[in-house]
Parts: C-alpha cells; structure tokens; sequence
C-alpha cells in the first residue's frame, strides 16, 4: 500500500473550473507581490499536495516550532521552514485578513489570504537550519538575501509555473495512481542531484531487491556552480534505465524545487516530500543535502532517529565502490579487502574528466551514461 | 502510562510541554533502559514511543485521497506521458 500523506491529508489547492476564473478575476483587484521561480515552484508544491499537510506559507508559531523543535505546532514532523519573504513596503496597507495576489513574471500565480505578517531572526534562522553563520555555506547566503518579513496564510493556486519538463512532471496524486495501478505496495525513492555514477546505481539496486518499485526523483531548480545542468540529469538517467534497468520497476519523475543544502534536516524534508508521492521507504546514502564540510558523512542517518511518527521508512545504504579483489561493486560492510583493492566514485574526478570531454572509467560510470552526458558541450551549471 | 485525574479525559491543553503521570518504579526501569542509548530524559524517550504508538493509531485510518473520475482522467494522462 503506498504511504499515507504527511498529516493524514493529500492537500489539493489547486482551483479549476468556474472558481478559477472567478478567482483569476478577483486577483486583478487585489493587492500584488511578485515572487522568485524558486517561491513559485514552492507555491506549486503546497497546491498539489507536495509539502502536504501545509495548506500555505508558516505562520509565526509553526515557524517557530520548526525552528526549534523539527516539528510543526501540532507535533507533525517537519524541519525546513517552507516562508514566504517579503519588504514591508511590498506589503504596506495590507493587514491581516486581507487577500493578496502573488505573480510570477507579471501573472498571478495564486491568492494568499493573509493570517499573519511577522519579522524573523536571520541568525537564528540560519544557525538552526544549517548549523552554522558561515556566508559560505549557500543556505546562510541565501538566509542572509531574504527579505525581512513573512506572510503566512492558505493560498489558492490560480495559475502555473512555465515547466520545461512537463513530461516528466507527476503530481502527488499522479504517482500515488501509477503505484497502484503498477501493483506496488512497497516503493523506495531515490533522491539525486547528480547525473548517475555507479554507485548511485549500486545503492538503487541495493534498495530494489527489497521493494517493489523504484521512484527516481531527481530535484530539478535552483542548484550551485558546478552541480550538472537539469537536462543532463534526465538524459543521463534516460541512459541509465533503457540500458541496465527492467523498465517495470523503474519510475523517473522530477521534484521541482531547490536545493537547500541543510544536510541532516533536509534529509528529514527530502523523505516527506517523497511519502507524499506515495513512497514507503527513502534512500539515505552518505551526506545527503550536504554541502562542504558542514555536516558529518552519516549525521542525516542519525537524525532519523528522532522521527519514529516519520511514516516513511528510511533504507540507509552505505557508499558503494569497486573492490578489484571482489570484482564488483560493493560496499564497506560487504568486503573484507583493504583500501588497496578499492576504488571509490569520486564526484570531482568524474565532473573534471567529463569536463575534459573524456569518458570516466566504465567502474565509474556506465560508458551509456557518460555518452549521454557528453553529447552536452557544457554538462554543467556555470 | 496512567494520566492523572478523570477530568484529563476532556482537558484540551495549551503551551508546549504538559505533564503526565508515571509509576516511579516504571520511571525507574526506563531511566535504566535508556542509559547510553541517546534519549537524554525518560520524558524525551515516552514522547518518542507515544509518537510510535500514535502514528500507527493514524495510519490505520487512511482514506482513498481521490474521487473514481480523478482516477480516469490521471490514468489516461499517464498512458499519454508513456507511465503506463
């Protein structure tokens, strides 16, 4: 059976029909803001149930909450503050209880009926999300670029973000239909943002002889210099499936949103995200969300300890390499050899070698998958 | 794990901590069992068990989060994408 939605409710706020129109006229006469691809992506995501049980942005209690204890104010899991950021004199005149219109490029997106502006703390904010005040870190930096005041209150979606990858788009309420129609009752999600190595492959095949289906998610948004390009991704992936995969367990499907790089505590909002898409179980590999060295390797396996009410189960599989003695992939626990019969997937060689044009070794990468990749003249963001 | 008073029972309660009431031969044997386990209070490990016990309570009570004619229109579209 898939997962039960996050909160016990799929939310849908996504309005058709004739309240739509009345809705897409009504924006015209309300006050406007205008939000960021990213925010846009977010508002998308709580209309279709993604970051169900949010019905809107936080308001300043559940914010707080999040912030503090990793839950919302009714005790429901939930360690990412999902915000809506404006300047006050974006908002000037707007009191609480009044409706607001958000546009993207000019459009309106959706009607926000405002509960509650409140001020936030950057530094507190910053150093509970991602451990750490560092500028470097692109959390903090992000942090530190947001505006000074929040909206909260429930949104109506009466528009659409321009999606250039609307094949690969699936709504919650989408992929809980394919797994049933598939006849899975158990599905593991594969979170990446990476074209796939190996190791990925290893950890995927790892999780499938356990489950019935495997969801591979890949994030598509905002990401940072050096990530792969969100076409590569999908061609590379395209590769991967058509070549070494049986088709019938493999759904590859996109998540829109951006990467926050809050290592442990986004792990926790990674694995809800996906029981919303109907998943029961969530690959957890080694740094998952990290970024430099702000995170231990396995500290976004431990913090799963802390979410027995989680409601998705997490497959932590360890790192895979190629052991020459064992002639095969494998990992840490499975093999008694030494370093010295040990080959690990490196993310920075493979990116300089394909940077280079050259294709890694086949015990890195599937020649398929890198030929997908190098039909690209630049695979990477700049 | 008893909770004091009969009045509890319709006693909605505000803030973010409450309390309940344990036998303290009970909080005893957990304060030995969770030594060197990580929970760092009896009160932080019986939340994490409620939580336990809660969630499967939740789970139990699934409802079907789409009508006959969201199936029809979704499946068809899946066939279209190459899905199914």
């Amino acid at each position: 059976m898939v997962s039960r939605p996050h909160g016990g409710r799929l939310i849908n706020r996504a309005v058709t029909g004739r309240r739509k129109e009345a809705l897409i006229e009504e924006a015209s006469q309300l006050p406007k803001v205008e939000v960021t691809l990213e925010m846009a992506v977010d508002i998308e995501n709580i209309a279709y149930g993604v970051l169900s049980p949010l019905e809107g942005f936080l308001n300043q209690e559940d914010y707080l909450h999040v912030l503090q204890d990793m839950r919302l104010s009714n005790d429901t899991p939930w360690t990412i503050p999902i915000t809506l950021d404006v300047d006050p004199e974006e908002v000037a005149g707007v009191e609480e209880g009044d409706d607001i219109t958000l546009t993207y490029l000019g459009k309106p997106l959706a009607i926000v009926k405002v509960e509650e502006i409140y001020g936030w703390d950057k530094k507190e904010h910053a150093s509970k999300i991602y451990k750490t005040l560092d500028p470097a870190h692109p959390g903090v930096e992000e942090t530190f670029r947001r505006k000074e005041l929040f909206i909260a209150g429930p949104l109506d979606l009466i528009g659409e973000v321009p999606n250039p990858y609307e094949k690969y788009t699936l709504r919650p309420i989408e992929t809980r239909i394919l797994f049933r129609e598939k006849g899975w009752r158990s599905i593991a999600a594969f979170q990446t943002r990476n074209a796939p190595h190996r190791g990925h492959e290893y950890v995927q095949k790892a999780a499938l002889t356990f489950v019935d289906g495997l969801f591979i998610n890949p994030l598509i948004g905002r990401k940072k210099r050096g990530d792969f390009k969100d076409q590569v991704i999908l061609e590379a992936y395209e590769a991967l499936i058509k070549h070494y995969y049986p088709k019938e367990v493999v759904v590859l499907a996109i998540l829109r949103t951006e990467m926050r790089y809050a290592g442990p505590r986004e792990a926790i909002h990674h694995a809800i995200m996906r029981k919303n898409f109907g998943c029961t179980h969530f690959i957890i590999g080694r740094d998952h969300a990290g970024v430099g060295n702000y995170y231990g390797p396995y500290e976004a396996w431990e913090i799963f300890k802390e979410f027995p009410d989680l409601g998705i189960t997490p497959l932590f599989i360890r790192e895979a390499f190629y052991c020459k003695r064992c002639d095969d992939m494998v990992n840490e626990k499975i093999c008694p050899h030494s370093d010295r019969d040990r080959l690990y997937m490196s993310g920075t060689k493979i990116r300089e070698l394909l940077s280079r044009g050259e294709s890694p070794p086949e015990y890195m990468m599937r020649p398929e998958v890198a030929e997908a990749i190098l039909r690209h003249g630049s695979p990477f963001i700049e | 794990m008893k909770v004091t008073g009969q009045t509890d029972m319709n006693d909605e309660r505000k803030g973010r901590y409450t309390t309940v009431s344990i036998p303290v031969v009970l909080y005893n044997k957990i304060k030995e069992l969770i030594r060197d386990t990580g929970f760092t209070s009896v009160s932080q490990y019986v939340a994490y068990i409620l939580r336990e016990v809660v969630a499967a309570h939740e789970e139990a009570k699934m409802a079907e989060p789409f009508t006959e004619e969201d199936k029809r229109r979704i499946i068809d579209r899946l066939r279209k994408l190459g899905y199914l």
